[in-house]
């Protein structure tokens, strides 16, 4: 809460409160697995039906592609080959991914590991994982 | 004329992604991979104004109705990146491919640099 105080504050205390809230408002991973970050990136979306990733791998050879779901954690692996590059050619800018990748995302208890579908379209992979029936919200009837 | 090649990137007001690019130059022009995962065929625009060329694209993905973002890290669903050409190269004649997510553009040399305004048609 912020008000104002009728007595003068000291302005490097003030600051210091200032950088702490700051501080907080960027959250620091607190996942094991630490800093989200590397090839491929992944957006993870949830429905009360299933658990849908979408994995942004541009240019892949779906068959090269591995996804694979162990207890409870899905593995996404593969590996990018690098573009030709002609004899005689001066590379002026490489900033793209190449090389072999592996992202690992956990999945909550209620999925169920038999129903997995994964489609691969422009570029992104979208992996969709059903919940178990008996995990779905349900409505009861009152008698 | 490698040396006197420029390379602009210039900042708009909508937010959009900085695509990753490779830019290989040869003998006889320059090619570009762009990786624009999630933007389909219809969604991408390339221009090639003057010396600059825009390569923008918006994200299209299939989702279930009704879901919740857990974990976002793509966040923008636009990707733009604007270069500068440099006069030897043809702009008339940038030919541009799109494959899964990843464009490939072939800018070729040319002898006379010829200033005009030219849409690229996607093969």
């Amino acid at each position: 809460m912020i008000y104002r105080s009728f007595f003068p504050r000291d302005l490097f205390s003030e600051m210091e409160r200032l950088q702490r809230e700051l501080a907080q408002s960027f959250e620091w991973p607190t996942s094991i697995r630490g800093m989200a970050r590397g090839f491929p990136a992944l957006n993870v979306g949830s429905t009360p039906k299933s658990v849908e990733i979408y994995a942004f791998a541009p240019g892949l050879d779906p068959a090269a592609l591995n996804v694979q779901i162990e207890k409870g954690v899905l593995t996404v692996e593969g590996e990018r080959p690098a573009e030709d590059v002609p004899e005689k050619a001066a590379v002026h800018i490489d900033e793209r991914f190449r090389g072999r990748f592996r992202r690992v995302v956990t999945l909550p208890d209620d999925i169920d590991p038999n129903a997995v579908s994964a489609k691969y379209r422009d570029g992104v992979l979208h992996i969709s994982v059903a919940r178990k029936e008996a995990a779905q919200p349900r409505r009861i009837a009152i008698q | 004329m490698s040396e006197q090649r420029q390379v602009a990137e210039s900042r708009h007001e909508e937010a959009a992604l900085l695509p990753p690019v490779d830019v290989i130059e040869d003998a006889n022009g320059i090619t570009l991979y762009a990786d624009l995962p999630g933007v389909p065929k219809d969604r991408l625009n390339i221009q090639v104004e003057a010396e600059t060329l825009t390569i923008e694209g918006e994200i299209a993905l299939a989702m279930p109705e009704g879901m919740e973002a857990t974990h976002t890290e793509v966040g923008v669903p636009r990707y733009r990146r604007v270069f500068t050409l440099s006069k030897e190269l043809d702009s008339g004649k940038v030919a541009a491919q799109f494959n899964q997510g990843v464009l490939k553009l072939r800018i070729p040399k040319a002898e006379h640099a010829q200033p005009r305004k030219i849409s690229v048609q996607i093969e």
